[in-house]
């Protein structure tokens, strides 16, 4: 499936330019659900992340 | 050359004496031209007064996020519309983070909490989380738990927590403007009982937080009055939805000019690379940061944003001929 919501940013992919977005993401971890744009539970650890959504599992580093 | 070198070559390379703040401040504005022997100096004060050695450590969240204060430029205030939740760690999520950190050869692993100071709930965990750390990882714990009364140093001392972090974050003529809900003084009061109690002073903060460049100057002279055992230096990632969200990312000659200043006013304090190196000066930043005067980093990921990977800095660290301080160094 792919991704409704921007993950960094919460606002639809379709609207708007993510470009600065996905650059930014290189650095940090996901914070919304790219499916339903809820806010993600997210650990970073010295070594990976986790990024949760209670209703579509969790994310990890790919 | 400037005149400000050949001073800061007596005074600070062979004596061993850190700048005044009018120096500090030459040394913030020292023209393009000189920047590169700024920093060359700088990196002979740190070999000269505290060696090749890099001590390189890591650092987990135990509780992200819901923090009451609201320090503009932190995505962990919840006074913000931030996208960062409110989360915490177990004790073996913490654990694994120590093994994480010590299998990249750190000897240091900083438990940090989002609060103003921490309550019995935190205080608990922190009990359970160092002694299962112990157990299992060869490695110094050391925490930031933002303000402490008197008890909680002592009880963090007697947990075996070796050095406590409490960052002023700026000068204090710019703190109202950064924090409203507590005062730079408080923060002086905790590093107060951190020192008094044994355990080691680690304090530093943020440059890039809008401060004038006299503030800079201003707030490496006071770090310096302090004479912590090691000073991290920030560089603001202006994070979504904070007050300091549109700030400008600072020049990356601006902190290569901070990082010489800072080792020149402090020429035996540990200074260490922490967040936003990767956005302010790129990949080839942490080599000029380390041949510059800075001699510690954070390795792997910051609290809520990534770094670049341990790998990376710890390939760099060879190449340089930089080792990695040993955890006997540091017992
Ligand atoms: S006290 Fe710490 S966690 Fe809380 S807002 Fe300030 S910097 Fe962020
Ligand atoms: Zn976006
Ligand atoms: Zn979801």
């Amino acid at each position: 499936m792919t991704a409704i919501w921007c993950d960094r940013c919460g606002v639809a992919r379709a609207e708007g330019d993510h470009t600065a977005c996905a650059a930014a993401r290189e650095l940090e971890p996901p914070r919304y659900c790219p499916d339903c744009r809820r806010r993600m539970k997210v650990q970073v650890l010295p070594t990976g992340w986790s990024a949760s959504c209670v209703e579509h599992g969790t994310l990890s580093p790919r | 050359m400037a005149d400000i070198l050949d001073r800061a070559r007596t005074q600070v390379l062979e004596r061993g004496v850190g700048l005044d703040e009018s120096d500090i401040l030459e040394v913030l504005t020292i023209p393009d031209e000189d920047l590169t022997a700024a920093l060359q100096l700088a990196h002979e004060v740190r070999m000269r007064w505290c060696g090749p050695e890099v001590e390189v450590e890591g650092i987990v969240s135990l509780k992200t996020g819901g923090c009451p204060e609201d320090c503009h430029f932190c995505s962990q205030s919840g006074l913000f519309t931030s996208p960062v939740r409110a989360v915490w760690l177990d004790i073996p999520q913490l654990v694994e983070a120590a093994k994480q950190t010590a299998a990249t050869g750190a000897t240091e692993f900083c438990i940090v909490a989002a609060v103003r100071g921490p309550d019995a709930r935190l205080m608990k965990q922190m009990r359970a989380g160092v002694a299962a750390i112990r157990e299992a990882v060869d490695i110094q714990v050391a925490a930031s738990l933002g303000m402490l009364t008197q008890e909680q140093v002592d009880e963090l001392a007697e947990m075996g927590v070796h050095r406590y972090n409490h960052n002023l974050e700026t000068c204090r003529s710019y703190f109202p403007n950064v924090v409203s809900t507590h005062s730079w003084e408080e923060r002086w009061e905790t590093l107060t009982m951190v020192r008094e109690s044994g355990m080691e002073v680690c304090c530093g903060g943020i440059i890039g937080l809008g401060e004038s460049v006299e503030q800079r100057a201003e707030f490496a002279a006071q770090l310096a009055s302090l004479a912590p055992h090691e000073v991290p230096l920030n560089f603001l990632n202006p994070r979504p939805g904070t007050p300091l969200e549109n700030q400008p990312v600072l020049a990356p000659r601006d902190a290569l000019r901070a990082i010489a200043a800072f080792r020149l006013a402090m020429p035996k304090t540990i200074i260490r690379y922490a967040g936003g190196r990767e956005i302010t000066l790129g990949d080839l930043g942490t080599r000029d940061g380390l041949l510059g005067g800075v001699n510690a980093v954070i390795v792997g990921n910051y609290l809520t944003t990534l770094g670049r990977p341990a790998t990376a800095d710890l390939e760099l660290l060879k190449e340089l001929s930089m080792p990695v301080k040993a955890l006997s160094a540091t017992l």
